[in-house]
């Protein structure tokens, strides 16, 4: 039996068709047997095997009974280190679990291990990580391409059927671009939805908790899962969480679609512009009506968030000075050269580069030019789509420019590299929740993705058009 | 070049990163073109708006004054790279 | 008052400005639950937060921010409807995460005004920029190892009310007044323990000199005093030392300094040595605190009589002097037993000035003798008011009084008690002192002649020679007028 999907392995497992030593044992063995994709930073089948024999001996009434996740190295885990990729933080053990990792939990569900990710989770393609590159598991034979990033482990461990669900978190993109390079779904939420409550920050305005599955059904059963209030988390939303699965619905008729001029690029390759033309023709077959849309300042969102996030980065980061956790140099012997060395060693060189324009960027006599100019963008890149949800239900957009590249490729170059972002980016400026599913191939036949954005909560209606999409692809 | 290797050094002290002298010069050009790029913001007429700083719909949630008097030491110093006599160690500074 | 300072050359005046840091009084601290406790083992009262691990969110105290609309509408100054959280990131061992979170740009509390009262009655008003909470750092110890700092994180995220004055002040006794004067404030308002060996209140001066009338001098910075008496020293000595330097043809460097108490000096601070780039920015794990009307409104209800109103009670009602009122209002445990005193009776009030005396003289010498805190007394209010009450009603005299409060402090007995029992009330039956009159007068028949002769001195011998008799109980007056009587 197959077995990749969650909805299925529930209802085998419920109904006792299959017990979960079984189940995971399945998954156990493609991690085994795929350990030269790098998805995982921890992976230890005895500790698997605990976690089995504490559901298998409780009563409760769970609603991911044994199923076998994947948890980005993002998120705090108390019984398995985390590194959020870096080195500063090698062989940390926190003594807490992160919220929306407990909430996965208390519902039953097995955590197979961390998947690896990009180091604090800055990149994407998985290539910054101290712990080696994860390979994309749809690679043709004989090349190795990246899977994305930052939440590259993640999207590849759900790609491979090494695990049934992961978590993600994404910032700018990390979690809609990898899932369009590795060809599964993914789904970043309204800022707000999921606690941040022990995930390690990156960005912290920006940074939100996401999940990656095989199909929208299991995307909307973890979602569900992963949402709602945490009063540990000042800027958690306090709302009703609709059971997003039950309310799937993919009768798109009478909605209307929005579709942003300011996405045709130039240089972008014609098979994007291609699937892009044919998920419009999709939804419009179904009853949705098609509305040009502009979003003026979309081209601004990028270096906003280049300054807004290494900015928010570079102050929380400063935490990680040798002397609480993780690693610390040996070399120095005053406190600030212990601080510089830790930090230098500790730190690889994206984060740095990072860290260093984050801080030139706060610093005296550039606060108002650099970091107060991109929060008054970010204003009006939020503005462009309040006035778009005035005329449009959702946007379609291609979820990236390009389909996975070659491991190697853009790395002497950060811009290049900041430029996988450009479709995502600016609905993480606005906090508005995007989900990317798989749609269409390239012309050499890698999986490429369709980015649906809506109004904040409104994470239903891109499930739902995300659904209509699912089945009615190209 | 904007960044110049002092600007680099003066601000990779102010981050508590040390920058090693073979790394200065490619760090510096990298900081320039990403600087460069980003000023393309400069375009924007950002007159009169707002910065926008959070998109929580949220308000700032109050806590009860309730004191936790467990200790926890003991899980707060479990990851130290050095911890003395139950306080965190670092080497010796001067004030 | 003139406060110049004589150079060698000219006079000097001396610009102060007070950063007062003071601990919020609350139970826990400012973004986590754990506990505020002075003095606890090393590292016991830090939660997963306060050592700023990965991940860890911070949830603002609501107590804490009505500490701090509570100081500032004590301070009679603006309270902001919408301030911000921001962080201001520096490096330091005892800071976790690498960053302070301190509000910079929008304080919660903005500009308002204390008085400060001087001996010869007069007073003067110093202006209050803001007042914006912030968190604590922990605490380094320096001398514990001899190649080891220890860090131990029990303060770090403490609330902080940060009380800065505009440079209003002219020397080191203003600049004491006005921290005593604060203090007050904060510990009838009950927002800070005001203890300040503890720490719980600690000061950045920032001092500057100029001729009178001249531009403002380079200000230096003497960062965290904890002692009234420390503040005074180094006040003095930095205005010396900036008057000497400028005197002597040089110029100030702003600079940030440490005072030594051993040696009475100021230094520049060593690794202050490069330049601080703060970094502020909004923090964005927090929104900004929206205060509304009601809320304000409720801890409005919750303000008690303030330090000036008290003053001002007691100079309407009970006629005492400004700085008598001063006296007793700056602390408010002493004024809380001065208004007890009065409380146990009417006739009292009409007497404040003897009750003012016989705390100020009296009481605070034997509680100063005994190193007793006031609200501790051995005398209680009610016990110095039944003495007070004595006098006035004539029932013993003012000698007798201080022997029997040397026997209430001793024994902590009421007057009435000890005076029954040692027979020590005043005797103003006529007729009993007249046979006292009578025996001494037939005793001393000599001196009585000399005294009709002229020599009317001798009164205070005959006065003497019967209160002997009398153990001093004879009432004075009634003694005096029999006197003249039977000697005329």
């Amino acid at each position: 039996m197959e077995f990749n999907t969650i909805t299925e392995s529930l209802e085998k497992i419920n109904s006792n068709k299959i017990s979960i030593v079984e189940l995971n044992d399945i998954f156990i063995n493609r991690i085994k047997k795929n350990k030269n994709l790098n998805a995982f930073i921890y992976f230890d089948e005895e500790n698997i095997s605990q976690q089995i024999k504490k559901i298998q001996s409780s009563k409760k009434n769970f609603k991911l009974k044994g199923i076998p996740l994947a948890i980005k190295d993002l998120f705090c885990t108390k019984n398995m280190p985390t590194t959020a990729g870096s080195k500063i933080l090698q062989n940390f053990q926190p003594s807490y679990e992160s919220h929306v990792s407990q909430k996965l939990l208390d519902q039953g569900s097995i955590f197979l291990g961390k998947a690896n990710c990009d180091e604090f989770a800055m990149g994407s393609a998985t290539n910054t990580s101290y712990y080696g590159n994860t390979i994309n598991p749809i690679s043709p034979r004989g090349s190795q391409l990246v899977p994305g990033g930052s939440s590259g482990g993640s999207a590849a461990a759900v790609a491979a059927n090494l695990c049934l669900g992961a978590t993600g978190t994404d910032t700018g993109g990390s979690i809609r671009q990898p899932a369009s390079f590795c060809g599964v779904v993914g789904i970043k939420p309204t800022y707000g939805l999921c606690s941040r409550w022990g995930i390690i920050a990156f960005a912290s305005s920006l940074d939100q908790a996401g999940v990656f599955a095989n199909n929208i059904a299991d995307t909307a059963i973890l979602l569900r899962e992963i949402a709602g209030h945490d009063n540990k988390d000042s800027t958690s939303a306090n709302r009703e969480i609709p059971n997003y699965f039950e309310n799937l619905n993919q009768d798109m008729s009478g909605k209307v679609v929005g579709v942003p001029k300011e996405y045709i690029l130039p240089d972008i390759p014609e098979d994007i512009s291609k699937i892009w033309e044919q998920a419009i023709k999709s939804l419009e077959r179904g009853g949705v009506k098609v509305k040009n849309i502009s979003l003026p300042h979309t081209k601004y969102a990028l270096p906003a968030y280049y300054i807004i996030a290494p900015a928010e980065a570079s102050s929380n980061l400063a935490r990680y000075d040798g002397v609480r956790y993780g690693f610390r140099s040996e070399e120095g012997t005053s406190l600030d050269e212990m601080y510089e060395l830790t930090r230098s060693e500790g730190f690889g060189k994206e984060v740095k580069r990072r860290v260093l324009i984050g801080t030139y960027v706060l610093s005296a006599g550039y606060y108002e030019a650099y970091y107060m100019k991109a929060q008054k963008v970010r204003r009006l890149i939020s503005n462009d789509f309040n006035e778009a949800f005035n005329e449009c239900d959702f946007i379609l957009t291609p979820t990236a420019p390009s389909p996975a590249f070659p491991i190697g490729e853009k790395e002497d170059d950060p811009i290049k590299m900041y430029l996988n972002d450009i479709f995502t980016v600016p609905a993480s400026l606005a906090g508005i929740p995007g989900i990317s599913i798989p749609f269409g191939k390239s012309q050499n036949g890698l999986p490429l993705g369709i980015q649906l954005l809506s109004k904040h909560f409104d994470e239903q209606l891109v499930l739902n058009a995300g659904l209509y999409l699912e089945k009615n692809n190209v | 070049m904007k960044i110049d290797k002092n600007t680099t050094l003066k601000i990779a002290k102010l981050c508590r990163i040390k920058v090693r002298d073979e790394e200065i010069e490619e760090l510096s050009s990298q900081l320039s073109s990403i600087l460069d790029w980003v000023e393309k913001l400069n375009e924007v007429n950002t007159d009169n708006i707002e910065p926008l700083n959070n998109v929580s719909i949220a308000t700032l949630p109050l806590r009860k004054d309730k004191e936790n008097l467990q200790d926890q030491s003991k899980e707060v110093l479990s990851n130290a790279p050095e911890k003395l006599e139950n306080y965190f160690a670092v080497p010796k500074v001067v004030e | 008052m003139s406060s110049l300072i004589q150079g060698k050359f000219s006079k000097w005046e001396t610009v102060i400005g007070l950063e007062i840091h003071a601990q919020i009084k609350s139970n826990s601290k400012l973004f986590s639950s754990s506990s505020t406790k002075f003095g606890s083992s090393p590292n016991s009262q830090v939660s997963l937060f306060d050592a700023a691990m990965p991940g860890m969110l911070p949830v603002i105290n609501e107590f804490c921010i009505k500490q701090a609309v509570k100081t500032g509408l004590g301070l009679k100054a603006k309270i902001n409807r919408y301030s911000v959280f921001d962080r201001k990131n520096y490096f330091y061992a005892d800071l976790p995460q690498g960053y302070q979170i301190s509000q910079y740009k929008h304080p919660i509390i903005g500009e308002g005004a204390v008085t400060i009262d001087f001996k010869d009655g007069s007073s003067k008003d110093i202006r209050i920029v803001r007042l914006h909470l912030e968190q604590d750092a922990g605490k380094s110890l320096h001398d514990q190892n001899p190649s080891k700092t220890y860090v131990d994180l029990n303060r770090s995220g403490v609330a902080l009310m940060e009380i800065v004055s505009e440079p209003d002040l002219n020397s080191s006794h203003e600049a004491s007044l006005y921290i005593t004067k604060i203090r007050s404030i904060l510990m009838y308002l009950d927002t800070c323990d005001g203890n300040m060996q503890e720490g719980s209140l600690r000061t950045d001066v920032n001092i500057s000199v100029r001729k009178p009338g001249e531009e403002l001098g380079t200000r230096c910075e003497i960062k965290n005093l904890n002692s009234i008496k420390f503040i005074k020293q180094a006040i003095e000595y930095e205005a010396m030392r900036q008057i000497k330097i400028i005197e002597e043809g040089g110029i100030i460097e702003q600079n940030t300094l440490l005072f030594n108490p051993q040696l009475g000096k100021t230094k520049p601070m060593r690794s202050k040595e490069e330049a601080h780039d703060y970094r502020y920015f909004p923090d964005p794990d927090l929104l900004p605190l929206k205060l509304e009307d009601d809320f304000i409104e409720i801890i409005k209800k919750d303000i008690p009589e303030l330090p000036d109103e008290r003053k001002k009670r007691y100079i309407n009602e009970y006629k005492l002097s400004n700085y008598d009122s001063s006296v007793l209002t700056i602390e408010k445990s002493i004024s809380d037993y001065f208004d007890k005193v009065l409380g146990c009776h009417q006739d009292l009030k009409k007497s404040a000035k003897l009750v003012v005396n016989w705390i100020t003289s009296e009481l605070f010498a034997i509680l100063k003798k005994n190193e007793v805190e006031i609200h501790n007394s051995p005398i209680t209010p009610y016990n110095l008011g039944q003495l007070v009450k004595l006098i006035i009603s004539n029932k013993i005299s003012g000698k007798i009084a201080k022997d029997v409060f040397e026997d209430m402090y001793k024994n902590s007995l009421s007057p009435e008690e000890i005076v029954n029992s040692r027979g020590l009330a005043q005797v103003t039956n006529v007729k009993e002192i007249e046979l006292i009159i009578d025996q001494i007068l037939k005793l001393n028949y000599d001196k009585v002649n000399d005294y009709k002769a002229g020599k009317t001195k001798l009164l205070g011998f005959f006065v003497g020679q019967a209160m002997q008799i009398s153990k001093g109980k004879a009432n004075p007056k009634i003694l005096n007028d029999i006197l003249i009587k039977k000697l005329s």
